[in-house]
């Protein structure tokens, strides 16, 4: 590691300033992010001493097959700084969408820091990867987006897998899955790796998630699915404002309802909250103002694995595999008992005829016996 | 009128469902009544009218709560059911639901023959479960094993108390709770389904065999045909087989 250069690079605090925030403004953002990280107040010191003497994390952001959906909404959480600085200036190394540079000035800026920076940058990965047809689904600059994964993640000292496509593949790994689109823990072995679901994820939340790591020097507490448990150990339904109307027994039937209008719980028309983990009850969306289920729409579970093909939007019912995507559990179930029902009758009757003199030597037998016996 | 006279048989009592057994056989089929009953409401709500302030009510409150007391007997019953497979009588024994030797199979093949088939031939007799029941219920000991780990690995990240939080590795083997809460769903189906089997096998066993199948349950004992019982008597000083 390069010392001199790592001294060169300005700290947060510097990069703030510059930008033109006070520092009321810079506590007031790391106020928030130790909220949000859901550290104690004690530790708050921790994330203004940190953001104030470590240099700027250098960071190389890959944009894979996806939306850019966490690009924009990264851009958008709630604190302006958040944009500014900590997107602005950590990802400017290497971002296709927010760089100014392009082609060949773009692959430079990225070598550099790869080099420059060697086991210090964090990789940021953003969408699948495809690995059908040797990865010409996704091809930037010559190299499939499996070449430029590799190269890059050598030297990372951390991946971050932004959003469900990054995470656990997204809808272009829905089936049939035409590109083989991957998410990036089944490809890089051994790296130490985050994933912050979502789609897109909290911007909020992804931002707290790089606050972390440059304050603790080190990753998130992670779940036995990777990700961040301080924005992902509690389901949707557990901070549901709904919640109480689900206790009650009171559903919403149609969106048109009576029922909707007062606000009742969206379970019956399809809301994934009760399977999802993630911190939309608490944080919101776009500054706080809602979230899907404040304006009325059910969650669809969107930073679950498999969340398109698991289940449909609309209903809780379940698709049974092998039987087509109409057929529900319970659908399977009742032909299962209908046709279990025919089978024992039929064996019933086949009991009768088979088992004849069986039953017929039972019935003397006790028939006897009663005869035999006084009144 | 001169009948023939029918073949008599003397029958031989044997105590085959000792009272743990029993009291486990009707907590379970309690509790499985109930856990399916409010299983389906859980997952299906319907919309219980009155004329009570939501905050008055507390209907899926309750029925959860309901479910996870039950779940929780379940756990702990079916536990019990397998220590009682290891210091039981033998026809609790565990050797009786897992094959472990030729003659298991061969009396598989025999009762599929007799019982599925219908074909004709010596009827077979056993005292505790037929090898074929008992292998069909190492399937339901296992749908009892996905079915707690499904359902207590749903409910880990619910709760707070240790108990649950056991089962927190369950979600992650499945990838979340989405497709986890499908698994729980289908294999209730599994416990309807075998319901529907077990009791009308039970009444056939009852019809065909006349040994008092049905009323095992209640007082413990079956009977056996006396020339049976000498032939599979065990003889005072003989190797154990
Ligand atoms: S609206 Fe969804 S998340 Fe909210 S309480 Fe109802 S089911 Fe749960
Ligand atoms: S409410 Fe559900 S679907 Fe909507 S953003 Fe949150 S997790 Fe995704």
């Amino acid at each position: 590691m390069n010392n001199k250069t790592v001294q060169q690079t300005p700290t947060y605090l510097e990069e703030f300033k510059r930008k033109g925030y006070s520092r009321k403004d810079f506590l007031k953002f790391c106020t928030l992010m130790a909220a949000y990280l859901g550290l104690e107040n004690s530790a708050i010191g921790q994330v203004v001493q940190a953001m104030t003497v470590k240099p700027r994390l250098p960071v190389i952001w890959l944009h894979f097959q996806e939306c850019t959906c966490c690009s924009e909404s990264f851009i958008r959480s709630s604190h302006p700084i958040v944009a500014d600085v900590l997107l602005d200036q950590i990802s400017l190394d290497y971002s296709e969408t927010l760089m100014a540079a392009s082609g060949f000035q773009a692959e430079e800026a990225m070598k550099n820091t790869m080099t420059k920076y060697k086991g210090e940058y964090i990789l940021c990965v953003e969408g699948s990867v495809p690995t059908a047809a040797d990865g010409v689904y996704c091809m930037i600059g010559g190299k499939t987006s499996m070449q430029i994964l590799e190269e890059a993640a050598e030297g990372a000292k951390a991946v971050i897998a932004w959003g469900s496509c990054a995470s656990n593949g997204c809808v272009q790994a829905a089936k049939p899955n035409p590109t083989s689109a991957t998410p990036i823990h089944k490809l890089l072995k051994g790296k130490p790796l985050i994933k912050v679901p979502g789609c897109p994820p909290i911007g909020e939340v992804m931002a707290g998630v790089i606050v972390h790591v440059v304050t603790f020097g080190r990753l998130p507490e992670l779940d036995g699915l990777g990700r961040p448990k301080a924005f992902y150990s509690k389901r949707v339904h557990d901070t549901c404002y709904r919640r109480p109307y689900y206790d009650a027994g009171l559903y919403v039937e149609s969106f048109d309802d009576d029922n909707a209008k007062k606000g009742y719980c969206l379970y019956k028309v399809g809301c994934k909250g009760p399977s999802t983990y993630n911190a939309c009850g608490v944080t919101k969306w776009n500054n706080g103002v809602s979230f899907p289920i404040q304006s009325g729409h059910g969650c669809f579970g969107c930073s679950e694995e498999n969340y398109w093909d698991n289940g449909r939007i609309y209903e809780r019912a379940s698709a049974f595999p092998g039987f087509g995507i109409e057929a529900t559990a319970d659908q399977v179930g009742k032909v299962a008992l209908g046709v279990t029902a025919v089978a024992l009758g039929a064996h019933a009757v086949m009991t009768n005829v088979r088992k004849k003199k069986l039953i017929k030597n039972l019935e003397k037998e006790g028939r006897d016996s009663e005869h035999e016996l006084k009144d | 009128m001169a009948t023939q006279k029918s073949t008599v048989h003397k029958l031989r009592r044997v105590y085959v469902w000792e009272q743990p057994v029993r009291i486990y056989h009707w907590l379970n089929a309690l509790v499985i009544i109930v856990l399916i009953a409010t299983g389906f409401y859980i997952a299906d709500p319907l919309v219980i009218q009155s004329g009570k302030e939501p905050s008055q009510r507390f209907v899926m409150g309750w029925v959860r709560l309901i479910h996870f007391i039950a779940s929780y007997i379940f756990f702990f019953n079916f536990l019990f059911r397998i220590y009682w497979g290891f210091v039981g009588n033998k026809y609790a024994n565990w050797k009786q639901f897992i094959p472990t030797s030729r003659k298991f199979f061969k009396e598989m093949w025999h009762v599929f023959k007799m019982d599925i088939l219908m074909l004709r031939g010596k009827e077979h007799m056993s005292v505790g479960h037929n090898a074929m029941a008992g292998f069909i219920y190492f399937f339901t000991f296992i749908a009892f094993l996905v079915q707690c780990l499904t359902g207590f690995g749903l409910y880990a990240s619910m709760s707070s108390s240790w108990f649950p939080k056991l089962f927190t590795w369950v979600p992650y083997m499945f990838g979340g709770d989405i497709f986890l809460r499908q698994v729980h769903h289908w294999t209730m189906w599994f416990f309807i389904l075998f319901a529907v089997i077990h009791v009308y096998l039970v009444f056939y066993h009852d019809y065909v065999e006349g040994r008092g199948e049905m009323s095992s349950m209640g007082g413990g004992w079956k009977f056996i045909e006396e020339d049976v019982f000498t032939q599979n008597k065990e003889l005072p000083n003989a190797p154990k087989s």
